[in-house]
């Protein structure tokens, strides 16, 4: 066939005991665009990291064009006109972006002329960075800009992205769209690796689904639902509802009242926020990234210094107790729990390098009188939420750092949602989750408000938010906009908010 | 043409990282083993350099340090404090925290013994309080000397590196000092008397007892990195501060109190040294194991088990070379080039087993295994794929 990029046929890789993938066949076309869906674990990432030469495949051919091809480096990868965006990125921060295009190329170091190259790729495909600008100052969306510009930059006909929505914002995702639409029409061949099902059917021309490191089937996006596309994902048919159920007395639980801090520079980074989050209610967080999200919920737990305003947290006598000026680790005593997930998963709340079982033991180390500590605990709770939440792991002892990027999530989100604290503070916390276990983490959510807790939930989809959340605060740099009714509010309306602040544009 | 073919060539020899499941554990074995081999014959040249014959000499090395009771007590006796230096360094290195100071802590630990030796070595206090006393300044002092630089990396994150280092020289310094003045015997020696035999450790088995102290060392820094609480903090801290921080540890207060117990396990060691080998104290006290100390700790990837098996690899090749100095006269600078071209190969041999050296003709050879495969999955004949590698071949030759 004319227009087929890359064919894979009966690929099979292993690590040791972990089959990731098995008998999988797939065809990339150009001038489409192909979705890669499966739950947590099923290997997307492995198979395409073997079309970029990261992996070996164990068995199995891979043709280009037609040909059959080895491709056992990077370098192979580019020969072959395969380029991969990769979920965490390889940018030198104090580079520009053209420096960092170029680097690795052989290329004279010719920045002029590399700059009009960048500028052109960027005219074509509707990008908007400025080659001059170093990476230090570049937002999240704005470094995924360059990664991809530094694979057309090399010549890439195949394009592979590994979640590259997961981070970005609705507005930045509906911008990568449009810049994948152009590529299309430039003949091509896109495969996308996304969780979110809207976005597979808003942009994709084919959907491939794997499930559990085996090929299902390719279908025509157009001649598919969602709810199909889940079904054969998870391998039965499955029924996803949200519900808001009602708690019946709600108390005041945290009282924060005009909270002011600034970062390092000086720069405020929440202005006066006051709110109150209740107990029997999940309190959702909208707001543009970067508009004072994290700032929140690190302040609440100690992990960021308050310039000013207080956080008063109301115990069940009604007494109150100041959290502003305490450690992170009275506050934890207290009965504040953090499920904080962090963009880089891995470089706050876990350590990569050890098994479920000693990350539990990170919430639970100091328990307990004497120098030893106690293994029992965390190792219950390591098997409690292997098998609650489905986490896809050979054994409890398995370094986190090599498990998939969603189940590295369950780990943590399972970690923190166990310990029942009366306030829960979860941020991105469906990030990468495939839509079956995003479901599971909003129902255990649900159970934590229906147990009595306060929740906090910031969260990207103004969707979720709407249908989870009993109140919705906005912010808008760093700026409480608007708290909005989760029942009654309209997503236009917080879709206002969120660039707005008191009426007038930010 | 060629300037194409030549833009297209890859690197002669290129390094991959092998990933971590491709590390296959009995390959990982074969490669430490052969390092060795290797070793063993390119420590041979110098060897042959000097005359003799090496197998002779590989002979004699081994034969005097195991050979005997005389040797293999001086063997420990060596192998002491360098296991006990490699324990220390062993909880600093977990946590990533490069204390390259455990030449000067044990130095610390050797002047504050040798202090209550001199003080009290001729009063009327019973041998095994001297002992005590002296036992609990050394680990004062080198816990003290290892604390210094750890306080400054929490409070104002100095580099750990130059700081550890810089208090070795400080550390020696003063001992060399005190040789040639206040403590020094007669006047012009540089030496310090013998201490009296009340400060003398007892033998156990023909060596001094601090063999014990050490075997007790290594069980108690087994289970402390692996059981205890303070081993898992520093665990995390090791992998990632900000998660420590996040789970509530005090991470500045945790380097602090590491960097205290490495130094008082050096401590120890001076301790050891000085009561039961020198009875005396000099500014060599340290001797190196100090340093050679963190080849140990590396070569055995922070197990206090394998620690006992390295250190003592290490000690039967240094008494060893002296024997080979005395009988055969093989200079002692060439046992110890012999020595480092062992530990050279040791840790080089860490890389290969870490990383793949790939050669460009082993690329072509496996991508020209691949196409001529595909050609004949082709047209099923032999025919193509002969006449395929002649014209690769040629295209190389440019
Ligand atoms: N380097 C590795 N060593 C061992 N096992 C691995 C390694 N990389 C991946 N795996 C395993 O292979 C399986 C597939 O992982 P992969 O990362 O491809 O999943 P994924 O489909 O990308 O999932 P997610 O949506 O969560 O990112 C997982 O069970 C994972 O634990
Ligand atoms: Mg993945």
């Amino acid at each position: 066939m004319q227009n087929c990029a890359i064919e894979l046929k009966n690929i099979r890789k292993t690590f040791g005991p972990v089959v990731a993938n098995d008998g999988i066949n797939l065809q990339i076309n150009r001038g489409e665009i192909l979705c890669l869906l499966g739950e947590n674990g099923s290997g997307k990432t492995t198979l395409m990291n073997m079309l970029s030469g990261i992996y070996q495949p164990d068995g199995g051919e891979i043709y280009a064009d037609g040909r059959k091809v080895t491709i056992r480096s990077p370098h192979d990868a580019f020969k072959n006109g395969i380029g991969m965006i990769h979920q965490h990125y390889h940018l030198v921060d104090v580079f520009t972006a053209a420096q960092n295009i170029i680097l690795g190329l052989d290329e004279a170091m010719d920045i002029g002329r590399v700059n009009t190259r960048v500028k052109e790729i960027c005219d074509r495909y509707g990008f908007g960075i400025d080659p001059k600008m170093k990476v230090y100052d570049m937002s999240v969306s704005q470094k995924q800009t360059v990664e991809i510009v530094k694979v057309l930059y090399r010549g890439s006909e195949i394009l592979i992205l590994d979640e590259p929505t997961a981070v970005l914002t609705p507005q930045e995702t509906d911008k990568l769209f449009a810049v994948l639409r152009n590529m299309r029409r430039d003949n091509k061949a896109i495969v996308l690796i996304t969780h979110k099902l809207a976005e597979v059917m808003a942009v994709s021309d084919k959907v491939a689904i794997l499930r559990k490191g085996r090929y299902i089937a390719t279908v025509n996006t157009k001649e598919t639902s969602p709810g199909e596309l889940t079904d054969m994902m998870v391998g039965r048919a499955v029924t996803l509802n949200l519900d808001r159920p009602k708690y019946d007395n709600p108390e005041d639980k945290l009282v924060v009242e005009g909270l002011t801090v600034v970062d390092r520079e000086g720069i405020k980074k929440l202005n006066n926020v006051s709110f109150t989050a209740r107990t029997g209610e999940i309190l959702g967080v909208a707001g543009i990234a970067g508009s004072g999200q994290k700032e929140l919920l690190e302040s609440i737990s100690g992990l960021y210094p308050v310039k000013s305003g207080s956080i008063k947290f109301v115990n069940t006598d009604k007494t109150t107790v100041e959290l502003v000026g305490k450690t992170p680790t009275q506050i934890k005593e207290i009965g504040v729990g953090m499920g904080f997930v962090p963009e880089d998963r891995l470089g706050m709340g876990l350590v990569g390098s050890m098994g479920m079982t000693d990350n539990m033991m990170l919430r639970s180390w100091r328990e307990g009188r004497g120098l030893f500590f106690n293994r029992k605990k965390p190792q219950d709770l390591a098997d409690r939420v292997w098998k609650k939440l489905d986490v896809v792991t050979p054994s409890t002892e398995f370094p986190v750092r090599r498990m998939s990027g969603g189940n590295i999530q369950k780990v943590l989100v399972g970690r923190e949602i166990a310990s029942h604290p009366p306030v829960l503070l979860t941020a991105y916390a469906v990030r990468g989750l495939d839509i079956n276990t995003s479901y599971a983490i909003y129902n255990l959510l649900n159970d934590q408000k229906m147990g009595g807790s306060a929740v906090m939930y910031v969260g990207e989809e103004l969707d979720v938010l709407m249908e989870l959340c009993d109140r919705i605060l906005v912010l808008c740099d760093g700026q409480v906009s608007g708290i909005v009714d989760g029942r009654t509010a309209t997503k236009e309306e917080i879709g206002l908010l969120m660039t707005t602040v008191g009426g007038k544009e930010a | 043409m060629s300037d194409k073919a030549k833009k297209n060539k890859t690197p002669f020899i290129r390094l991959s990282k092998k990933s971590e499941s491709m590390l296959d554990p009995r390959k990982a074995v074969a490669i430490r083993i052969s390092s060795v081999v290797v070793a063993l014959i390119l420590g041979s040249i110098p060897i042959l350099l000097t005359g003799v014959n090496p197998v002779k000499a590989y002979g004699i090395i081994v034969q005097g340090s195991l050979g005997n009771k005389i040797y293999l007590q001086q063997t420990i006796k060596k192998m002491i404090p360098l296991l006990c230096c490699a324990l220390a360094i062993g909880p600093c290195f977990k946590m990533r925290f490069w204390n390259i100071g455990a030449e000067g802590q044990l130095t610390a630990g050797a002047i504050a013994c040798s202090a209550i030796a001199i003080w009290f070595g001729k009063s009327s206090m019973p041998s095994i309080l001297i002992l005590s006393l002296m036992f609990i300044f050394a680990i004062v002092a080198g816990g003290i000397w290892g604390f210094i630089p750890g306080y400054f990396k929490a409070k104002y994150n100095t580099n750990e590196t130059l700081f550890t280092l810089m208090m070795n020289y400080i550390a020696i310094g003063i001992a060399k000092w005190l040789q040639g003045g206040p403590w020094e015997g007669r006047k012009g020696t540089q030496i310090i008397p013998i201490f009296d035999r009340k400060t003398f450790l007892p033998n156990v088995l023909g060596v001094h007892c601090g063999w014990i102290i050490v075997l007790l060392i290594v069980i108690i820094m087994h289970y402390y990195m692996t059981r205890t609480k303070h081993g898992f903090e520093v665990a995390v801290i090791g992998d990632s501060e900000n998660t420590a921080r996040y789970a509530g540890m005090n991470v500045g207060w945790i380097m602090m109190r590491t960097m205290f117990l490495s130094g008082a396990i050096c401590g120890i060691a001076g301790f050891v040294v000085v009561a039961g080998a020198n009875h005396t104290l000099n500014d060599v006290v340290a001797d190196g194991n100090g340093f050679t100390a963190i080849t140990v700790s590396w070569l055995s990837q922070l197990n206090s088990y394998v620690m006992i098996l390295i250190s003592a690899l290490l000690a039967i090749i240094s008494k060893g070379s002296k024997t080979l100095n005395q009988r055969v006269g093989v200079p002692a600078s060439v046992a110890e080039i012999v020595s480092g071209i062992l530990l050279f190969c040791m840790l080089g041999c860490e890389f290969f087993i870490n990383y793949e050296i790939k050669f460009r003709w082993s690329r072509d050879k496996d991508a020209k295994k691949s196409a001529s495969t595909a050609e004949q999955a082709k047209n099923g004949s032999t025919d193509g794929n002969r006449s395929s590698i002649p014209a690769n071949t040629s295209k190389e030759a440019e």
